[in-house]
């Protein structure tokens, strides 16, 4: 691979310039487009090569042109002009070659564009819902589902005046607290669609980037070929904390796969088993303290006290000091027409009740204690 | 008839009303001139705040609200208020002296279209210090992002763009009656410079594309404020209709951006090779054939919204297409310099970077035109090193190329050369360092818009930060060498550049308040 050395000579040459020195902790620095692991990234990779040596070689010749003509061509050294300005044989010559550049680079990105677009016969089909600003995913031949935020350390270091040196850590804005899990050499088709705003779906080395829109539902697909964990980004503006929803997914082997969808459905229907007692005010209090972090900071604050004008205060607001059900409700139903999310079908009983006890006994409120029975009597 | 004429030609007002009420095309033109400056810095300091923000990663001087409002007004500020306005300002000082027509067709038409824009320009800005701050949505304002979701000040940002609108089409209805009607005797139209070509082109794009910007955000209105649901999925809408109607304005917009450029290029590079411009016609042709083809390739900006694969085939062969007469204009311009007898004053070293950074634009537009890889870098940095070469080191540089060019002619004046090349110098080097490195980033993976990155991205972005911090204090030399021309310095002929040929070289330097009054005869 020519093109890969070329790129490392040049790699090492910008280290120089920019004398980085042995001591930098990202060494392993990219310049170029992610090769992927799949059959399809390869092909978007080649064509990427392709077509960025056809502008180099015209840009080396058109220049090489010009600054020839620069040096030479100088009233310093003499140069007398001339006085040609037209030749129709030229203009004709110098349409066409472009044209027929232009169909050569054609007739493979057609190519490989049908293939992007062939989403039939997939082995697994995951559904990514964008959310501001997270991911929910639902394995839709499993019946699972759940939400994947960016990773709490990074979530704690990203916070303006926080004191983390975030070089220190570990997939700084690029690891979630729950990754999805996908098998190796299977054909993996994911829709995506949004709850809100428009957000993007985005893997680089699985070379997929689709959009998720409100009312919509795209398609795309990959097959990775090699096990590993493969990280991204929402790449569509979505918002203020459009720069905080990674993506995460593990390609394993199939029978790892079939351990973990297992795991999962158990962990699903022990997380559910809370919500037909009785919890104490102390137990709501703590339990809804993580899921407020999780679910409500990123709006309202951590100190409840909203964004003026974008996010309304939830300290002393009239909802969470107010009659419980009306809090109850905007919580499980949203409120349409706002960024207000309905987190009914996000979370279960037991989390919306710790969490609605949580905002009305917090930043000085002092309201009602809510129970999972009186959430789950809203839905 | 001869008293009236003998008056107006001695009637000139002078103090702040001669700026309130002028009609003259001279005095509109430098207002529209100095506006996008103020703007052009304005717009600046925001790239300023978000260049230190990306100086290292981790969150450190704004929070992500407010950087969305810096990345937004950024753009809208300078799309809107900086490099439209200059080539309006262009166009009103030289369009007329360079057809031989004494002003423009619609003189009071053109002090409106020009007053709109300090309030429409205000009223965008003071939408920063609005509770819940400005626009937060990106310059493209995608639904619902910009309708449901947004903050409260978005009914003064759709006003505003309202006000831009009928300034713009004002302006472009002026330019197309005077370029029209006024020409100076035997002035046919395959005898008009460049530059007037190129304006009539971009006017007719004007007329057609704004109106329907005005309809995308009456539509955000009505969807706001009055319970329709164009854009909106849960009653009955389509999002993506947005970025269609968006975008079937917008990508007009970046030609409109770009082919006065390519006029204002055009008249420098002949004047300092000594040569007359290599293939004038197919220029022209060349001008209206990537007019045309801007209608029709809108949707490559959405590739990945999930179009059928017949839409994404036919948007990437048209894509592609705008690269052959946007070539044969390099071609063109490489071949005029060819044997020429070159001199590299401040104009032709702007019109010089132009050629050569606009191409290096113009190859990751190709690029961006290839459907499957445009998956990969798709609102990536690339995206953004993509239109900032196109549209600073290309539309930037060439009003910046202009005004040095035509300066000497406005003020009677010649420039500091000295300075003027420091100016250059600085420019050319830190506009490469700023954007460069973004093509790096994009294609290892960062997205744009985002206040943070991984710390993978940190040597690269600080490059760009240093950069830009270079870049944008090497536009205050800008302003101390235009102030200082204003103010004085060596005077110039009437000719100004040896090699220089065209009506404006005629009259003299500075050019009176009022000229050709008696058409000049063309020949």
């Amino acid at each position: 691979m020519s093109a890969n050395t070329i790129t490392r000579k040049l790699r090492s040459f910008l280290y120089a310039v920019l004398l980085l020195g042995p001591g930098s902790a990202f060494a392993e620095y990219e310049l170029n487009m992610s090769e992927t692991v799949t059959v399809v990234g390869k092909e978007i990779y080649g064509l990427h090569m392709l077509v960025l040596w056809i502008v180099t070689i015209v840009g080396i010749g058109v220049f090489g042109v010009m600054i020839y003509s620069l040096f030479k061509h100088r009233k310093s050294k003499g140069a007398k002009p001339a006085q040609f300005h037209e030749s129709t044989t030229v203009e004709v010559i110098w349409t066409i070659i472009p044209l027929v550049v232009l169909v050569l680079i054609a007739i493979p990105a057609t190519k490989t564009l049908i293939k992007i677009e062939d989403t039939t016969n997939a082995d697994v089909t995951v559904k990514a819902t964008g959310w501001q600003w997270k991911w929910q995913y639902e394995y839709l031949d499993e019946g699972l589902s759940f939400f994947s935020n960016l990773d709490s350390t990074s979530n704690e270091a990203r916070q303006k005046g926080s004191g983390v040196d975030v070089r220190t850590v570990e997939n700084y804005l690029l690891d979630v607290d729950k990754p999805i899990v996908v098998p190796v050499n299977k054909k993996v088709r994911i829709l995506t669609t949004s709850n809100d705003v428009i957000h993007a779906w985005w893997v680089p080395d699985l070379g997929v980037k689709r959009d998720a829109i409100p009312g919509y539902i795209n398609e795309s697909w990959f097959k990775a070929t090699e096990t590993g964990t493969y990280r991204g980004q929402c790449a569509e503006l979505c918002g203020k904390d459009h720069g905080f929803m990674p993506i995460v997914v593990k390609v394993v082997a199939e029978n790892e796969y079939k351990d973990w969808v297992a795991e999962q459905k158990a962990a699903a229907a022990a997380a559910n088993a809370g919500s037909d007692r009785e919890w104490s005010k102390d137990e709501l209090m703590s339990r809804g303290e993580e899921v407020y972090k999780a679910n409500c900071a990123a709006c309202h604050q951590a100190n409840g006290q909203g964004i003026p004008g974008t996010f309304p205060a939830l300290a002393g607001g009239e909802l969470t000091t107010g009659p419980a059900q009306g809090h109850i409700d905007i919580v499980v139903h949203g409120k349409s027409g706002t960024a207000m999310q309905a987190f009914g079908p996000q979370l279960n009983d037991a989390d919306l009740a710790a969490v609605i006890t949580y905002e009305r006994n917090s930043w000085g409120n002092s309201a009602s204690v809510v129970q999972p029975s009186a959430v789950k009597a809203a839905r | 008839m001869s008293t009236v004429a003998a008056t107006h030609e001695h009637h000139h007002p002078t103090g702040i009303t001669r700026w309130l009420f002028t009609t003259n095309h001279k005095d509109i033109g430098t207002l529209y001139l100095w506006f996008a400056f103020i703007m052009f810095l304005t717009g600046g300091a925001m790239a300023m705040v978000i260049r230190a923000e990306l100086f290292q990663p981790g969150m450190q001087i704004v929070d992500p609200h407010f950087f969305n409002q810096m990345t937004t007004m950024h753009g809208l500020i300078m799309v809107f208020g900086a490099v439209m306005p200059a080539f309006v300002g262009l166009a009103n000082w030289q369009i007329p002296l360079m057809i031989g027509a004494p002003d423009m067709a619609l003189p009071r038409m053109n002090n409106w279209s020009f007053w709109i824009l300090p309030f429409a320009g205000t009223m965008l800005v003071s939408t920063l210090f609005m509770e819940g701050g400005g626009p937060a949505f990106g310059w493209t304002f995608y639904a619902p992002l910009s309708t449901t979701f947004a903050p409260a000040s978005t009914e003064f940002f759709i006003f505003a763009i309202h006000l831009l609108g009928f300034s713009s089409i004002m302006g472009a209805i002026n330019i197309i009656a005077t370029i029209l009607n006024m020409r100076a005797p035997g002035m046919t139209l395959m005898k008009m410079p460049l530059f007037v070509w190129t304006w009539l082109i971009t006017a007719f794009l004007l007329i057609a594309v704004m109106p329907v910007l005005a309809g995308a955000v009456t539509m955000m209105l009505t969807d706001r404020n009055f319970g329709t649901s164009f854009f909106d999925a849960a009653g009955g809408g389509d999002p993506v209709l947005f970025q269609h109607v968006f975008w079937f304005f917008g990508h007009p917009e970046v030609y409109i951006m770009i082919l006065p450029a390519f006029g204002v290029v055009s008249q420098i590079i002949p004047t300092f090779a000594r040569k007359p411009l290599f293939g004038y016609a197919s220029m022209v042709y060349a001008t209206a054939a990537i007019a045309f083809l801007s209608f029709i390739v809108w949707a490559h900006h959405m590739f990945t919204v999930g179009m059928p694969l017949a839409g994404e085939l036919y948007f990437m062969y048209a894509t592609v297409m705008i690269a052959v007469p946007t070539a044969v204009k390099v071609f063109n311009w490489t071949a005029t310099m060819w044997k020429g007898s070159m001199t590299f004053e401040a104009p032709m070293l702007w019109a010089i970077a132009f050629v050569f950074l606009f191409t290096i634009g113009g190859f990751t537009g190709l690029m961006l035109g290839v459907a499957p890889a445009d998956f990969q870098y798709h609102d990536t940095y690339f995206v953004v090193a993509h239109f900032h070469y196109v549209l600073v080191t290309g539309a930037v540089f060439a009003i910046i190329a202009g005004v040095y060019y035509w300066l000497p002619k406005w003020t009677g004046n010649m420039y500091s050369e000295t300075l003027a090349k420091w100016h250059f110098w600085l420019s050319a080097i830190s506009v490469n360092v700023l954007f460069f490195p973004m093509h790096f980033v994009g294609l290892a993976g960062m997205p744009r818009r985002i206040p943070d990155y991984s710390p993978m991205f940190a040597e690269f972005n600080m490059m760009a930060s240093v950069g830009g911090f270079v870049f944008g204090a090497s536009q205050l030399l800008f302003l101390y060498i235009l102030i200082k021309t204003i103010r004085g310095g060596e005077k110039a002929t009437d000719k100004v550049w040896d090699g220089a040929d065209g009506l404006e070289w005629t009259i003299p330097s500075p050019a009176p308040y009022h000229t050709f009054e008696t058409p000049p005869q063309v020949k």
